[in-house]
């Protein structure tokens, strides 16, 4: 059975949407910029940069919409929303279509605003809208809800790892014949002081404060940590009987999905890389591909010291030779790292690559680190024509690894 | 000072609406807060909470059952000003 994506949408540090998203990373455009709120300099944080997302949900979503979500199923429903009218709205039965949709941290504005009305006003004044609005599912339910998915509404949390997880999860569900459409992806909504405080805690973000644009520079000698990000990814899935039946506008083929883990540290990778690259085998061979069909890498590439080095030893580990011949594209340069929607944003610039024979650039890459010789991508280049094969790979705190491959559609 | 009935029912409608995006002008003394707004329990809550900042009443929450309709509402703050 072949899975095929029909529909894409997103709101990111670049754009309010995946084309605008698109347009702006094919570019070059760097969506990090200082953060201009008060709490910067009152909570004194050593990280004053981030990836927010470019189109406040404000000025999309309904006043009431605004007052019942967390900020991170705001973004989740407009990415969704988007990737539903993307392919056409599809009239498909409620039991049939499911959605698989993650996030990394959750509702963490909601929690913290909340405990701060707690202790300000006391219990009274905390909303009652408190724990539906900060459970993780709460971003897949509000989905579901949107589009009446009855076919069961499922959130995958693996840290960054989380929203490749999601798509992956929704091959199962697609090849079980139970469901005929699945709406996956990830959102992420922590740019509070909280969470810049507790990666800054643990040196896990850059601290270029005096160049945030340079900030995310993946793969170059000087990369000093990853920049945080905010928004959401969504892929409309679906059977490509079901969506040929109804004339469906078809992406790319989804071929590969899977999810390994490393037991070795809760926060750094596995520096032989072994849990990593069984995944991208895994994800191959579900794909019924070789490793010398792959032509293009959505790499994890986070601007980590550590993380970009490991990655690299994984790929080599399993492409060998053939690694100095796939263009590699590391995007969290352009949009930061948006944690459990970072994995949903790059399967649809995966996506949109193959359908377009377009690598998007790397930006940032002044002198890349001699230890990672990977054939980057820094300026948009066409992929080959004829069936082609990309991967996405996410990582996540935890030893999560989730890799997933799509095919150029061929008809 | 008390606020007079319209008032009451004025700065209610506002509040309903801001929470639930109801226009203003359907909020009036016999509507039934479930039956005819569709307005569900935790969003009443939100509603009761913000009109006792609103007024400078206290609203028990055993007394909230009781508040059927918006004109039972607007008799209790009414009332309790």
């Amino acid at each position: 059975m072949k899975i095929v994506v029909t529909g894409v949408g997103a709101t990111t540090p670049l754009g309010g949407d995946a084309r605008s998203t698109w347009k702006a990373l094919l570019a070059g455009e760097s969506g990090i910029s200082t953060i201009d709120k008060e709490w910067v300099a009152q909570y004194e944080l050593p990280v004053t940069f981030a990836g927010q997302a470019k189109v406040n949900a404000a000025e999309v979503l309904s006043p009431q919409e605004i007052k019942r979500l967390d900020p991170s199923s705001q973004f989740a429903l407009i990415a969704a929303r988007e990737a539903w009218a993307d392919a056409g709205t599809p009239d498909v039965a409620p039991e049939r279509l499911a959605v698989e949709y993650a996030t990394g941290i959750g509702g963490v504005w909601t929690l913290l605003d909340a405990y701060d009305a707690l202790k300000e006003k006391g219990p009274r004044r905390v909303l009652p809208m408190t724990i539906p609005m900060l459970m993780p599912n709460g971003p897949a339910a509000a989905i579901g809800m949107a589009i009446a998915a009855r076919g069961g509404v499922r959130t995958a949390v693996s840290a960054c790892a989380s929203s490749t997880e999601a798509v992956a999860n929704a091959i199962a569900r697609l090849q079980s014949g139970e469901i005929d459409v699945v709406v996956a992806g990830g959102c992420e909504a922590g740019i509070h002081p909280l969470p810049l405080a507790a990666f800054a805690a643990m040196h896990a973000l850059s601290k270029r404060n005096d160049n945030p644009a340079g900030a995310s520079r993946p793969y170059d000698v000087n990369r000093d940590g990853f920049v945080m990000g905010e928004g959401a990814g969504a892929l409309v899935l679906e059977t490509e009987a079901h969506a040929k039946a109804r004339g469906a506008r078809i992406y790319a083929e989804l071929v590969g999905g899977s999810v390994t883990s490393d037991a070795h540290h809760i926060t750094a990778p596995d520096p032989e890389g072994t849990g990593a690259a069984r995944a991208v085998v895994a994800a191959l061979k579900q794909a019924n591909a070789k490793p010398e069909d792959v032509v293009h890498i959505n790499a994890h590439a986070t601007s980590t010291p550590v993380g970009d080095i490991a990655e690299y030893t994984a790929l080599l580990r399993v492409f060998g030779d053939h690694l100095g011949k796939i263009a590699v594209s590391a995007t969290k340069s352009s949009t930061g790292h948006l944690l459990g929607g970072a994995g949903a944003i790059e399967a649809i610039f995966t996506v949109l690559a193959l359908a377009e024979r377009t690598a998007p650039p790397t930006i940032n890459l002044e002198n890349q680190d001699p230890a990672i010789p990977l054939d980057v991508v820094t300026s948009p280049r066409a992929l080959p024509e004829g069936p082609i094969l990309a991967i996405s790979t996410s990582f996540g705190f935890g030893g999560h690894n989730a890799v997933i491959a799509f095919r150029s559609y061929e008809g | 000072m008390a606020l007079s009935q319209s008032e009451v029912l004025a700065g209610l409608a506002e509040i309903v609406n801001d929470e639930t995006g109801i226009a203003a002008e359907a909020v009036q003394l016999d509507k039934s807060f479930t039956d005819d707004l569709d307005i569900d329990s935790i969003s009443m809550m939100t509603i009761v909470v913000n009109a006792e900042d609103k007024f400078g009443v206290k609203i028990p929450d055993e007394e909230v059952k009781n508040l059927v309709t918006v004109g039972d509402a607007v008799n209790f703050i009414s009332n309790a000003q």
